[in-house]
């Protein structure tokens, strides 16, 4: 087939690692047209990155490649270095999922977007500036010949991705290699961006290689799909027919992995667990030892209420305030205003008689690989509350608590020997789970933790947190980010925006018909209606 | 690692008692480092030849043989090593010096580290006007001139080993503090210590059984350098001779002594440098092995 711009052909990575080999891809084989939009779907561990990594032989020394990658016919894995550079950001060229640390910190924007066009252009310092002002112009940056001498920490995320893709279209490239390049941004965001590239590309005609692990962004954005897992590809096709007539197990389990049911109705005469009325945080941005300090408020004034066995979202961006506003419930940071947790008015407790509290109230994070200590065992993590809130348990009956713990949440208790590095994402969240569960407290704050996952992970670790709350009539404050998560777990929703409440309500009614604006353009922009 | 799939909540039970703790797992990557191995046995028989081989030597600290002044290195006089010029025998000195300079680099670092890391983390960990104070005291120690430390300690207390101890102690936590407050900081953010505040895990315990153990890789690579560190610190001080008195000794003040015989007897600067010399390199080597050995990078 001529007409192809990329083919990849039986492409196979191995990995030498210490302690064996490990096959990343195995015998992978697809093709892009000019013109036409890829979308390579799988979850962490599938080798949808490296793959595409390959196509660019930007791979690790260590990694040996077998297999043919041919970019308009030529071997892109035989040719030299050398010709390599000139393929790269020229002809191929990569937009990368971290917009943070994608930019060199201590070089203006334009000065790193004008390198491109110096090495493959062959323009000087000055014929480029113009260049570059109009492709800020062209990905949207407001102000171009003002932002151009920008530094990369003055500008937003979203902002640094935009001027990621400005360097990648510098030399109009007739193949764009886009590694989840909206994962790392808040929803709204997201979708500017898609709808940026896609524009681009009409304007380019380029290919887009798009990576992700998000089927509804594919649904939208693709013209065809292939599906990976553990290194092979096990399903392609055009957008349609993958997800209208999925053929393999998995492409069906995946489409399907979004979170499904509805939190059933609590007795609205249940008592109230927590009441916060007018909470606020603020942060001191800059300390002053004799003058009056700087602050930032965070949180602006917020009521809130949950009854037993509720369980309460909470919705919104990245800076919104929501996560802050739940460490300040758990009295984890400074506050004002009142909280009320079963009839105690906490906010004025000190240390010592919260620590009784504390039992009753239990948190679970959002980031897997942070939230455990790396230098304890799992059954140290687990038991440390035990010591501090039942101190007259000995070793033994410690253990089996923790047995229990574990085994609730459908971890096997053998293991609680390990260290959390050997466990996976989904497996450390179960852990943390059961940290907070040993306690059996009757409140518990779960700060976007199934964020980290992958969906077909997230849904049983949804599933489990379900059961639990079932079983032991749990409390939930529910924080994500994720509108479909929260769908799925809440009776009531609570839309944050810079520190204040947008809109809040019963779940079901918001979703249905969201008042405000802002609830509108969330929802418009998370693709909730297909994931119903 | 394992990937996330399905059965993600289910490992195999064969596997799952063959846990592979850190500390294993830094051993193990210890010993695949040859150069790391074959220094860490050096510095094990030169600490041992130091501690038992004077006493295998027919030789005492201060005994003068009237036959051998500045003799030469040789089998058959018994002064394998040759002799200083006071007649003294040269490998019995320097085992006997290296016996101090160990010690100190020893107790030394040992102080170091105990203090700095306890004051360090609690710096750090408590932060705000506290973490302020506690460094401006660390910024001031810094600036005041070591040797003047030194000779004022000299001049109150008298000559005495255990002040070169305490000099050197006293200077070389700053650093540690410093680097555990640092560590101490970016931990302080991480989500496991809010969970431990969540548990309403005490302070104290929060210090010891999250921050400490924690920062312990850095703290350990620091440690291996500091050694070098100070028993370079406690040669400088004898070479200058406010270090250890006659008759003991120490590589340092052999050193010292070795340089002005260079020309005509140079053993007596070549042996005790030589014993220095490599035990240096092999601490350096050891820091390198057990830096790569503890960085999870390279697991």
């Amino acid at each position: 087939m001529a007409d192809n711009l990329l083919e990849i052909d039986n492409l196979s990575v191995d990995f030498q690692l210490p302690n064996g080999t490990v096959s990343a891809v195995k015998e992978v084989s697809f093709s892009i047209q000019p013109g036409e939009t890829l979308a390579l779907v799988g979850e962490s561990g599938s080798g949808k990155s490296v793959s595409s990594t390959a196509a660019m032989r930007l791979l690790p020394e260590l990694a040996q490649t077998s297999g043919a990658i041919r970019f308009k016919g030529e071997d892109l894995l035989s040719v030299t270095p050398k010709r390599m550079r000139r393929i790269r950001g020229n002809a191929i060229s990569m937009i990368f999922q971290e917009p943070m640390t994608s930019l060199n910190p201590l070089q203006r924007i334009g000065a790193q977007i004008a390198e491109v066009l110096e090495k493959h252009l062959g323009l000087n310092r000055r014929q480029a500036r113009p260049k570059v002002i109009e492709l800020l112009e062209q990905v949207g940056i407001p102000e171009p010949s003002r932002r151009i001498d920008s530094y990369p920490y003055e500008l937003s995320g979203g902002q640094r991705q935009r001027v990621m893709i400005a360097m990648a279209l510098a030399c109009e490239p007739e193949l764009l290699i886009a590694d989840e390049p909206t994962t790392a941004l808040d929803v709204t965001v997201q979708a500017q961006i898609l709808a940026l590239l896609k524009d681009l590309q009409s304007r380019y005609g380029m290919a887009i290689l798009f990576i992700t692990h998000d089927l509804g962004i594919v649904r939208h954005f693709a013209d065809r799909v292939c599906v990976m897992r553990h290194g092979e590809l096990v399903e392609s096709g055009t957008t349609g027919e993958v997800f209208g007539n999925p053929q393999h197990d998995y492409t069906r389990m995946l489409i399907d992995a979004n979170p499904r049911g509805r939190k059933a109705p609590i007795d609205t005469t249940m008592p109230m667990l927590l009441e916060a009325e007018d909470v606020r945080v603020r942060f001191a941005l800059k300390k002053r030892l004799f003058r009056a300090s700087e602050y930032f408020e965070a949180v602006r004034g917020i009521d809130l209420s949950i009854r037993r066995g509720q369980t309460v979202g909470i919705v919104g961006e990245s800076g919104s305030g929501k996560s802050t506003l739940g460490r300040a419930l758990l009295r984890l940071l400074k506050s004002r205003g009142e909280i009320r947790f079963d009839g105690h008015d906490i906010a004025t407790l000190d240390t010592g008689s919260m620590r009784p509290l504390r039992s009753r109230m239990q948190v679970v994070f959002q980031d897997p690989f942070g939230s455990l200590s790396p230098r304890m065992t799992v059954g140290e993590v687990i038991s440390e509350g035990l010591r501090v809130h039942h101190p007259e348990l000995n070793r033994r009956q410690r253990e089996a608590q923790v047995i229990e713990a574990l085994e609730e949440v459908a971890l096997d208790p053998a293991m609680r020997n390990r260290y959390p590095h050997e466990f996976s994402g989904g497996q450390r969240q179960r852990i943390a789970i059961a940290r907070a569960l040993v306690l059996k407290p009757e409140f518990l704050l779960l700060d976007e933790p199934t964020s980290a996952l992958d969906r077909s992970v997230q849904v049983t670790v949804i599933d489990l947190l379900r059961d639990l709350q079932q079983k032991h009539d749990l409390t939930y404050l529910f924080i994500s980010h994720d509108l479909a998560v929260v769908r799925a777990l809440a009776d009531t929703v609570l839309v944050m925006k810079e520190g204040e409440v947008v809109e809040q309500g019963n779940t079901e009614e918001i979703f249905a018909n969201p008042r405000e604006r802002y609830t509108q353009e969330l929802m418009r922009a998370a693709f909730v209606d297909a994931a119903a | 690692m394992t990937t996330d799939t399905l059965s993600d909540n289910r490992l195999s039970l064969s596997d799952a008692t063959a846990g592979e703790s850190l500390g294993r797992d830094a051993w193990r990557r210890l010993k695949q480092n040859r150069a790391a191995m074959v220094s860490l046995v050096l510095l094990v028989v030169i600490a041992v030849t130091c501690l038992i081989g004077p006493y295998l030597l027919p030789w005492g600290l201060a005994d003068v043989d009237w036959n051998a002044f500045s003799a030469a290195p040789s089998l058959e006089s018994g002064h394998f090593l040759g002799t200083d010029a006071n007649g003294r025998d040269l490998l019995t000195r320097t085992l006997y010096g290296g016996r101090v300079s160990l010690s100190v680099a020893l107790v030394a670092t040992f102080v170091s580290l105990v203090i700095g890391v306890l004051y360090g983390a609690i710096s750090g960990y408590v932060g705000g006007r506290l973490d302020s104070l506690m460094m401006r005291f660390v910024d001031i120690m810094y600036s005041l001139p070591f040797m003047f430390l030194v000779i004022l300690l000299m001049v109150v207390f008298g000559r005495n080993i255990f002040l070169i101890y305490a000099a050197i102690g006293a200077v070389e936590w700053l650093d540690m503090a410093r680097i555990v407050r640092g560590q101490t900081l970016a931990l302080k953010q991480r989500e496991f210590i809010e969970a431990a505040h969540a548990l309403g895990v005490r302070d104290r315990k929060i210090v010891t059984r999250h921050l400490i153990p924690n920062a312990i890789g850095p703290v350990i690579i620091y440690v291996t350098l500091t050694v070098p560190k100070v028993i370079l610190l406690e040669s400088f001080l004898s070479f200058l001779g406010l270090g250890v008195q006659e008759p003991l000794t120490s590589w340092g003040v052999l050193i010292s002594e070795g340089t002005d015989m260079m020309q005509s007897a140079p053993w007596l600067l070549l042996v005790p440098s030589l014993f220095l010399a490599v035990t240096l390199f092999c601490l350096n080597f050891l820091g390198d092995g057990l830096r790569d050995a503890l960085d999870p990078k390279t697991r």
